[in-house]
């Protein structure tokens, strides 16, 4: 039994890592083909830390991801405290039904929802298009808000009422009760939020597809154009930096995790 | 109490951000299915789905993402199984490992399987050393499904693994102590307890599988097309008829909630069932 489990969790890895090996493996290709070894270089790595559109991408990508993860945190943090002090159970479930709607449509969806909104918006307005940072900016936090409210909510359940109560109680204003007791209390429920939301943002493709124009240019639409021209091995030596970097993101959030649990314990 | 209403107003911008970003997109999507191309009011978009090879695509896309979905649920249950018995310390690895493809473009993802399942790729360069093959496998349905596994499968793993990760061991102590085979164990105790997870697994396989557009055109390689293809090129692509795709995506959404109502009372008469 121990065996079967173990052979079918090599399997399984083996799959889900299948794809990523060969994505390493050919960025580090001599040749200029993505389907065949010839010899080990890095001049894939160099050719791409000498494009400026790859690398300006990147940094738009950068740029956009933290402005939509902090919007959509700040507005999401908001967002839960109210919906979580609304005396109307019935408007609470009708505002967290719609707030569940970029979550439960498919992108695609969403996308051309929010580009004909931008289509209608630059008509209004007598332009020829509205699609620039600005939009896409919009529908990042659009798609991110659910994440973030879904992971503060529950933090603001579970705390009992009675301490900002006591705070109070014992002097406190109401603004200082807030950012002394509850925002500590709720604060990895927001961080929670905010990394989903950066991870999202950062890894959307569809939706940015849709309500991207042509003057701001994400790593995402820059990769779905190089590949609609012709593929080369630097946009695999690309993201294998960028896997590179999430591994060592990943381990990094774990070890300290990890500590923190330690210290709770 | 100003404190009660400062707090209650905290929802306000979200208010108005959900009404101008998510209900007035979707109104936009109603408007545009209903007018013709000069604006006026016309049921021309509608009718003109029963023409043509649409319902052929939409029936394709079904059934599909519904292979894709029952592919990574027989894979997802028992590796969420697994991982779910580990000692703490290897499950986190193990979620970690699962989450980490995740985080991967699936537009360079899914290149790397062109590259692996092609004619002269790596299974056939695999398989002709040891004299077999080669195989056609791209452009075919099974290189999309493989696709869509492979993009999909970590989120039914782990909706699956954290109801699985909760089910108390003392649990199943009892129901072995009472008399229970070891298939009596799953199908009475086990298996109710995890169907919450299994539920939102397959939506969250589902959805994303049925309105996909990128997969099937490298994988597929244009032999067939998908819904999310075919919406996709009314509005990039050469043919752009704004309200037909708008008129293909109402119609796409609604299959989707039909679906989900469907497999969410499914869930309810099970979690019934095991209250019985």
């Amino acid at each position: 039994m121990k065996k079967a489990s173990r052979i079918y969790l090599v399997l399984l890895f083996g799959f889900l890592y299948a794809p990523l090996l060969v994505m390493i493996l050919i960025s580090f290709n001599g040749g200029e083909s993505t389907a065949h070894m010839t010899g080990f270089s890095l001049r894939w790595y160099r050719e791409m830390f000498k494009d400026a559109a790859t690398l300006q991408a990147f940094k738009n990508t950068l740029t956009l991801s933290i402005s939509a993860a902090s919007a959509s945190t700040v507005l999401g943090t908001l967002a839960a405290v109210g919906i979580d002090r609304m005396k109307s159970a019935r408007l609470r479930s009708i505002i967290l039904s719609v707030t569940n709607i970029p979550m439960m449509n498919p992108d695609i969806v969403t996308g051309i929802s929010l580009m004909l909104l931008f289509v209608f918006a630059a008509s209004l307005i007598g332009y020829s298009t509205v699609l620039s940072f600005w939009t896409l900016l919009i529908a990042h936090i659009t798609f991110c808000l659910p994440y973030v409210i879904l992971s503060v909510l529950p933090k603001l359940r579970q705390m009992d009422r009675s301490l900002p109560e006591a705070a109070m109680d014992l002097g406190c204003t109401p603004m200082q009760s807030f950012f002394r007791i509850e925002l500590p209390f709720i604060g990895p429920g927001i961080l929670t939020g905010f990394i989903m939301a950066f991870t999202l943002s950062f890894d959307d493709f569809v939706i940015s597809n849709f309500t991207s124009g042509a003057g701001f240019e994400t790593l995402t639409i820059h990769i779905f154009a190089m590949i609609k021209k012709s593929v080369k091995p630097d946009i695999y030596a690309l993201s294998t930096l960028i896997f590179a970097a999430v591994l060592l993101l990943l381990l990094l959030y774990n070890l300290l995790g990890g500590r923190e649990e330690d210290m709770a314990l | 109490m100003k404190r009660g209403i400062l707090q209650r107003a905290a929802a306000a911008p979200h208010v108005v951000w959900s009404a101008l970003f998510i209900i007035a997109p979707l109104i936009f999507v109603l408007y545009y299915t209903f007018t013709g191309q000069d604006g006026s009011f016309s049921l021309d978009n509608i009718t003109r789905l029963g023409k043509g090879n649409y319902l052929m695509i939409f029936v394709n896309s079904l059934c599909m993402a519904l292979i894709a979905t029952v592919i990574c649920f027989v894979i997802a249950y028992p590796a969420a199984y697994i991982f779910s018995r580990m000692k703490k310390k290897s499950q986190k690895l193990c979620i970690l490992l699962i989450m980490l493809p995740l985080w991967m473009n699936f537009l360079i993802t899914t290149y790397s399987w062109m590259t692996i399942l092609e004619d002269t790729g790596v299974i056939n360069t695999l398989l002709g050393l040891v004299g077999l093959g080669p195989v056609h496998m791209i452009n075919t349905p099974g290189a999309v499904i493989t696709g869509m596994v492979f993009c999909f499968l970590p989120y039914m793993i782990l909706p699956i693994y954290s109801v699985m990760a909760g089910i108390d061991p003392k649990l199943l102590e009892a129901a072995a102590d009472l008399g229970c085979s070891p298939v009596q164990i799953f199908m009475k105790v086990v298996w109710p307890l995890s169907v919450g997870g299994v539920i939102s697994g397959v939506t969250m396989v589902f959805v994303p599988s049925v309105s996909t557009f990128y997969i099937s055109q490298k994988l597929g390689g244009g032999t067939f097309q998908l819904i999310g293809d075919t919406i996709e090129s009314y509005f990039t692509g050469t043919a752009v008829n704004y309200h037909f795709g708008a008129a293909l995506s109402l119609i796409l959404m609604v299959l989707i909630l039909i679906s989900m109502a469907v497999m969410n009372r499914f869930g309810d008469d099970e979690q019934g069932g095991a209250l019985i």
